[in-house]
């Protein structure tokens, strides 16, 4: 018997189900697999696309990393790929600041907004919410073929000669508004401003069809009180993003004119390189409101909908319920509205009304509140259980591990009296990479590992994805915990080099060490991606409906549902989707009718 | 040659861990997938309270290794900073003990309540005493860390105390100017359209405004210990920031937009030497906020003096407006300009 067919052995009894949807249109490549309107494909298409946008961004770190971690050393096969970047071997400083604000744009927008919430709100809200697609597919596939357009003229601004945007991933002007400042600011920063407001239309389109199709494409029975966690955090996810992504768009368009069509609405009183601008009665700060307005709400789209996923995924592999629904909504809804009252929390130093600063150090913390319920919650949902450690599940704990470490330091930071001290430095970088980066991807591991069998009809390697998970886990923390005490040294942030600094130079050894484990890390991923499409083709395949024995809607669908999901009729939801262990059953389908003797609860 | 080996063994790696992978998925499979998942759940539980521990030995190491290099055995070098300092420790106390019972919690729950056979999983969906105990508690701690944190906010970013010597700092790229008021206390007004570096004007400073004409520009500050001193704060181009790590402070410098901080310096640079162990002590003005490719080298530096030695350096100054109406061929040597270099480019 060969390898492949020891795999595969019993898939012969299940193979009907898999295929017996109708055919109720016949598809050519294009309209399968390239304008798509089906949301599974459409999710597939921002997975892909922000796996391979994740393996840029991610390499940009290792590169800078080599200059923060050996900045004596020259590394010659950098100049065969840079160029005139890495002249002789070392970054030069333009260039170091240009892959700082790549892998910040990358990774934030492309990576962790359309690759996280993209995917699965593409591919769950309708398999969860119990609807044959979202409510305007055609709208949905516009929104991938934005982002495809905006990573097209952002991957574009890389080649330019004049280098990609580096005035860091918050571009404020007039650092940004004037190409006399900086070689970044030349046509790359128009790219990079471009290539944004494409992305933004398409986080609107996507945004507005996840709303409506969470509101009113719900199946007979699936009230809003009744639909996975997951379905909640996506929606609230998409509200935020509606809300603010304008926002943003309004603050790029100006920059645009004042760099182009010589307006002033970020520039006054500027001298530069001798020059006196003519420009007055502008506001570098009104770009930081706008900005930040969007950018901070910003980093809860990318952490609600990996908090709605661990919620699922530990509920599931705990064998439980989730630990208090209601407060688990209610604390989504609570950071929600919060998110767009704290923006100004990232605008402490910059010469801000204290007093109204007070409201924002109020409100920031306040955020702390919903999130202690969540983590409380997460506790209470393991205690007890019947733990399965799954690879998703793993990643599950990954996250809620990493949310407590990086919250945490958000209660430093949010107060404006230590802010004042730790702002900018690598405490800021330690904070949010954790709370928001890491635990965003490890968020979107957990999502991937558990709901590939539902994607792909197969299953990653078990073995690829635990080592995977440790190194990540380790490298993590080796990584980003040391960075706070860098930070209380007041090491600041955005150095491409410290030498010179008698207060921050005694910091040579470990940032040797950082950049050698995120060296590691990084490898890691590689694994990940390589499991990732080699299981696509070569994977052990799914061989039973509903793998991880899970009640939610999604895994009532064939192995490999097709373009309507469900073959008959949309099933009919009788429960909520996290009745696990209840009266003694290991699990109860949503779809299954309340029996007359059931326990209430 | 070197880098080819290298590049070869990375790829080998790689090949045996996926040969290993692939060889571990055949065996679950032939020893039957059930039972090499429950093994597989064992080792699971095991590393991630493995983790836990070595997690909390790691912890205490980095902190062995790396808190006396923080800023806190130094202690602050302002009045106000002691503030910041408290407020520090108060919340890395809060925080510290929820991140250990929290965490601690995480791990142990993990490997508890892993899978076997012989229990059920507890159907457990609310408890409203339980959660309302989870809201409470953190909604009360952060109200103090709030009231303490603003009360310390509003004392150092209130008005500077009246007697404070004020000192102008502007940023561009990539250096800082200082500017002293001169005798008559009033720093001269500014016109950003007058800025005429030729002229001996970088500053753009209105010599119509009699005010300016006492007015002394140096590259390097002096500050008076024990006095307070307020920074009105300056950019000429981009956002820059005046970084005070020592001090615990820090301020934007925003074009258009004057700025200010006080704070009143505790020890001299000659008894930080000291404090610190380190002879090439000095405080430095670090930029914290990206202003462009030298970014990293936009130092300033700091020299905390007595009284007496900071007016000896003052009287040998010459004000500006002097050395720009000065004819060009007698230029007086300004001392302070020249006895701090500025710092070299590592790099074009």
């Amino acid at each position: 018997m060969s390898n492949e067919a020891i795999l595969h052995e019993h898939q012969t009894g299940t193979h009907d189900a898999g295929h017996a949807h109708e055919h109720h249109h016949h598809e050519t490549f294009i309209t399968k697999y390239v304008f798509s309107q089906d949301h599974k494909m459409i999710a597939k298409q921002f997975l892909i696309t922000g796996i391979v946008w994740a393996i840029i961004g991610g390499l940009f770190s290792v590169l800078f990393r080599l200059q923060l971690g050996y900045p004596e050393s020259t590394f010659p096969w950098l100049e065969d790929f840079l160029g005139h970047w890495a002249k002789g071997g070392k970054l030069d400083p333009e260039f170091y600041y240009s892959l700082v604000t790549m892998h910040g744009t990358v990774l934030v927008f492309f990576v962790l907004t359309a690759g996280l919430s993209g995917t699965f709100s593409n591919f769950l809200i309708p398999l969860q919410v119990g609807a044959r697609d979202m409510a305007s597919p055609f709208l949905n596939m516009l929104s991938y073929w934005f982002f495809f357009a905006a990573s097209i003229v952002m991957f574009a601004s890389l080649f330019v000669q004049t280098g990609p945007a580096s005035g860091g991933w918050t571009i404020y002007p007039p650092l940004s508004a004037l190409g006399e400042a900086s070689d970044g600011s030349k046509i790359g920063l128009d790219l990079w401003l471009v290539s944004m407001s494409l992305f933004i239309i398409n986080a609107l389109l996507g945004g507005l069809n996840y709303i409506t199709t969470v509101l009113n494409l719900r199946t007979k029975g699936m009230s809003m009180t009744r639909m996975p966690l997951t379905m909640w955090a996506f929606f609230f996810t998409a509200v935020l993003g509606v809300l603010s992504f304008p926002v943003l768009l309004s603050g790029c368009i100006l920059l645009l004119f004042d760099r182009n069509l010589g307006t002033s609405f970020y520039l006054s009183d500027i001298v530069i390189n001798g020059k006196i601008l003519p420009n007055e009665g502008g506001s570098p700060i009104l770009f930081q409101h706008l900005f930040w307005f969007l950018g901070h709400p910003e980093v809860y789209i990318i952490i609600l909908p990996a908090m709605g996923i661990a919620s699922e995924v530990m509920s599931i592999n705990s064998r439980k319920p989730i630990f208090g629904y209601m407060a688990m909504v209610g604390s989504l809804f609570a950071i929600t509205a919060l998110a767009f009252v704290v923006w100004a929390h990232h605008m402490f130093v910059t010469g801000l009304n204290p007093f109204l600063g007070s409201f924002f150090v109020l409100l920031t913390l306040l955020i702390a509140v919903p999130s202690a319920i969540k983590v409380f919650n997460w506790l209470t949902t393991l205690w007890r259980g019947n733990i399965r450690f799954s690879p998703g599940m793993l990643f599950a704990i990954g996250f809620v591990s990493l949310f407590i470490s990086g919250g945490l330091t958000g209660v430093f930071l949010g107060n404006s009296a230590l802010d004042i001290h730790l702002h900018d430095t690598y405490f800021i970088i330690a904070h949010f990479h954790i709370v928001m980066g890491v635990a965003g991807m490890f968020g979107m591991f957990a999502g991937l590992y558990h709901w590939y069998p539902k994607m792909y009809g197969r299953y990653m390697n078990n073995t690829l994805a635990y080592i995977h998970f440790w190194v990540t886990m380790i490298g993590s923390y080796l990584i980003f915990w040391p960075m706070h005490y860098e930070g209380l040294a007041g090491m600041p942030r955005r150095y491409y080099d410290f030498s010179n600094w008698e207060s921050f130079k005694m910091f040579g050894g470990l940032n040797q060490f950082i950049s050698f484990v995120s060296i590691i890390v990084f490898a890691a991923q590689l694994l990940f991606v390589f499991n990732f499409f080699y299981s696509i083709f070569k994977g052990r395949k799914v061989t039973t409906l509903n793998p991880w024995g899970a009640a939610s809607l999604e895994w009532s669908t064939p192995i490999r549902p097709g373009h309507g999901n469900w073959p008959g009729e949309i099933p009919e939801v009788h429960r909520w989707a996290y009745d696990y262990g209840k009266d003694g059953r290991d699990f109860i389908p949503q779809t299954e009718p309340v029996g007359e003797d059931e326990s209430k609860h | 040659m070197n880098d080819f080996f290298l590049i070869a063994i990375v790829v080998m790696i790689f090949l045996l861990i996926f040969q290993i992978a692939k060889a571990s998925e055949y065996v679950s499979v032939l020893k039957g997938e059930e039972k090499s998942r429950k093994q597989t759940n064992r080792i699971n539980g095991f590393l991630l309270v493995a983790f836990l521990i070595l997690g909390l030995v790691g912890c205490w190491w980095c902190n062995k290794l790396y808190y006396g290099k923080t800023l806190f055995p130094q202690g602050s070098a302002s009045f106000e900073g002691e503030n910041i300092d408290t407020m520090m420790w108060i919340t890395i106390a809060v925080c510290g003990a929820v991140f250990f019972i929290t965490q601690i919690l995480l791990f142990w729950f993990s490997f508890k309540y892993q899978e076997t056979d012989k229990r059920k999983a507890y159907y457990f969906t609310h408890n409203n005493k339980l959660e309302l105990l989870w809201t409470g508690v953190p909604a009360i701690v952060l109200t103090v860390l709030v009231v303490f944190g603003l009360k310390y906010w509003f004392k150092f970013t209130g008005d500077a105390p009246k007697d404070s010597q004020l000192i102008e700092i502007t940023g561009h790229q990539f250096a800082w100017e200082i500017r002293y008021p001169g005798k008559d206390g009033v720093l001269g007004k500014k016109n950003f359209k007058l800025t005429d570096a030729a002229k001996g004007n970088p500053l753009g400073v209105d010599w119509a405004d009699e005010s300016s004409h006492d007015d002394i520009h140096v590259q390097q500050m002096h500050i008076i210990v024990g006095k307070p001193v307020k920074l009105v704060i300056n950019s000429q181009d981009v956002i820059h920031d005046v970084g005070l790590p020592h001090f615990r402070m820090k301020m934007d410098a925003v074009p258009g937009i004057p700025t200010t901080l006080w704070f009143t310096p505790k020890w001299t640079t000659e008894e930080m030497k000291v404090k610190t162990g380190n002879p090439n002590f000095v405080y430095e003005i670090a930029c914290d906020q990206i202003c462009g490719k030298s970014h990293f080298s936009m130092r300033g530096t700091m020299i905390v003096e007595s009284q007496q030695e900071f007016d000896k350096w003052l009287a040998g100054q010459t004000p500006e407006y002097v050395k720009a109406t000065a004819p060009p061929e007698a230029p007086k040597t300004d001392s302070a300009a020249t006895a701090v270099k500025p710092v070299a480019m590592t790099t074009k």
